[in-house]
């Protein structure tokens, strides 16, 4: 086992000559990063080629920016926008609210774990609505996982009631803008989709397909969930430390097992 | 009860059994006032019952904390302890430090993933030897389909730690148990399989003992967090000690480059 070299295929340095820890020249994938990519390509076009071999083309460029402004900010209502507001209310450092941030939004429930079972799907079923209708049928536990056993399709609201307009107008926009197979299948399919699954479509299932027509593996589409959806929580987790701790709800608690219970009037 | 009425139930309010406190009153812990009747109970022990809402013997914690102490090697080289360390190198907080390498600790080839497999594999195999099986046939099963994880380790296969946890144990009176000795009868198995490199490491001992003490696959999972937490303190501190950056230094020379060749990004369409 080698351990005196770091290996890569995405990026490589050239060092400064009089410094061999100094960085004269950056390539990614062979692109000269500041001496030419810098000024002439876009923020999500850098972030395809880290994942990706190649370059995105003109399509793919917009479906992943449309995707990423879909994602940037899911909202203080969501579980891990909360985390990290939790940091933020209370002085903690700014990594700190976005490590909240992810390990929170990191989960089965609108996280980074269910965008990789959703798109273990679209890897394993593709168009077929058939296999489709068998995988929603619901998912096994893996035994030793340190994930738990899905508990609703992966991809689908389970506290949902129809499909709610952002997702329809998310996958709207996706669709128009892809140039793979499965955005557009979804959004032909959905009522049946939605019918199997017992429950509608969620913005993670817009994702999953998204993330599934732009080539990532499942693997990659879980980290780019995580990473695209930090903005927003870092935004509020800033903007609730300016608010203070007491005007952030604490809530009030039902103790159901209190040993002072009987001591009470 | 589902949907948005589900939610709407539980908007607004937390109903715990587990506890709650009331700044400058009490605090609660699953049933307990924590001042008035915990306050002289162990750290781990207090752990435990946070986890499973039950006590264990003296003697039980006492082995528990040996698992977590025989484990704790300051060896900034172990990629999670190398996340503490380089967080010390690059003046980094100790808490994000240390958090951060209990979040990696939580691996699919070391820590969490091995020990939640082991003892998954444990608790199913003493069902299949409970319901007639031999285990040796459910061994087979098993191999057919996945590795039988606490068996086996990538860089040599014995285990230092094991002689001295099997000691602990046995001075504890604790190693009779049905898992533990099934650990052992494993390991012979796999070795008569002609598999000799599989010898039992520390997640196939330490996931038989929490099976005998009665924890479940999820409530080992979240024992074993911070096992590996206190070899970690140290190479953060000296870490920080040192001249800052001077932590696995890397040259640009030292980046071994597999890619595609230097291109141009601006004839990329052409």
């Amino acid at each position: 086992m080698s351990t005196d070299k770091i290996h890569t295929r995405i990026w490589r340095e050239e060092a400064e000559h009089d410094n061999p820890f100094a960085t004269r020249a950056a390539f990614c994938r062979g692109y000269d990063v500041y001496g030419e990519m810098l000024g002439n390509a876009r923020w999500v076009e850098m972030l395809y080629l880290l994942f990706r071999e190649e370059a995105p083309s003109a399509s793919q460029t917009d479906l992943l920016e449309a995707l990423a402004v879909a994602l940037a900010n899911p909202g203080p209502r969501d579980a891990s926008v909360h985390a990290a507001m939790c940091g933020g209310v209370a002085g903690s450092t700014a990594a700190s609210s976005l490590m909240a941030a992810l390990a929170v939004g990191a989960g089965q429930l609108a996280g980074g774990r269910e965008v990789f079972l959703a798109m273990e799907g679209w890897a394993l079923c593709g168009t077929d609505f058939d296999a489709w209708k068998k995988r929603l049928a619901g998912l096994e536990a893996i035994p030793g996982s340190i994930w738990p056993k899905p508990e609703h399709p992966p991809g689908f609201d389970p506290h949902g009631v129809s499909t709610a307009t952002h997702v329809k107008q998310t996958l709207a926009c996706l669709a128009g803008l892809s140039s793979g197979a499965f955005l557009p299948w979804l959004q032909q399919n959905l009522p049946d989709l939605e019918t199997a699954a017992a429950c509608p479509l969620a913005l993670s299932g817009v994702a999953a397909a998204a993330f599934s027509d732009l080539c990532f593996s499942p693997e990659q589409g879980e980290m780019l969930h995580l990473l695209l959806r930090l903005p927003g929580a870092a935004a509020h987790a800033l903007e609730q430390e300016n608010y203070g701790y007491k005007r952030f709800p604490f809530y009030p608690v039902e103790l159901e097992d209190d040993p002072a219970a009987g001591e009470m009037p | 009860m589902n949907g948005p009425e589900l939610l709407a139930a539980h908007t607004g309010i937390l109903r715990t059994k587990v506890g709650a406190c009331w700044p400058g009153a009490r605090a609660v812990f699953r049933g307990h006032d924590l001042h008035h009747d915990l306050h002289n109970t162990d750290w781990l022990e207090l752990y435990l019952f946070g986890i499973t809402g039950r006590r264990f013997t003296p003697r039980q914690i006492k082995l528990l904390h040996g698992i977590w102490v025989l484990t704790s090697y300051p060896d900034a080289r172990i990629w999670n302890n190398r996340v503490a360390a380089l967080a010390g190198s690059s003046r980094s907080s100790p808490v994000l430090g240390l958090a951060a390498a209990l979040a990696v600790s939580g691996a699919r080839i070391y820590g969490g993933g091995p020990s939640l497999c082991a003892i998954d594999f444990f608790l199913r195999a003493g069902q299949a030897v409970d319901s007639g099986r031999e285990l040796r046939d459910f061994m087979v099963e098993e191999l057919k389909s996945r590795y039988i994880y606490g068996y086996g380790r990538p860089i040599d296969s014995c285990d230092e730690r094991l002689p001295w946890l099997a000691s602990l144990a046995g001075e504890q009176g604790l190693d009779q148990g049905r898992h533990f000795k099934m650990a052992f009868e494993v390991e012979k198995i796999l070795l008569e399989m002609g598999k000799a490199n599989l010898r039992m490491n520390y997640a196939g001992m330490i996931s038989a003992l929490g099976a005998d003490f009665g924890l479940t696959a999820g409530e080992f999972n979240i024992f074993i967090v911070p096992m590996f937490l206190a070899g970690m303190p140290p190479c953060w501190v000296e870490a920080a000690e040192k001249p800052e950056g001077t932590l696995f230094p890397t040259p640009c020379g030292e980046i071994a480059y597999q890619g595609v060749s230097i291109r141009t990004w601006r004839g990329r369409i052409a």
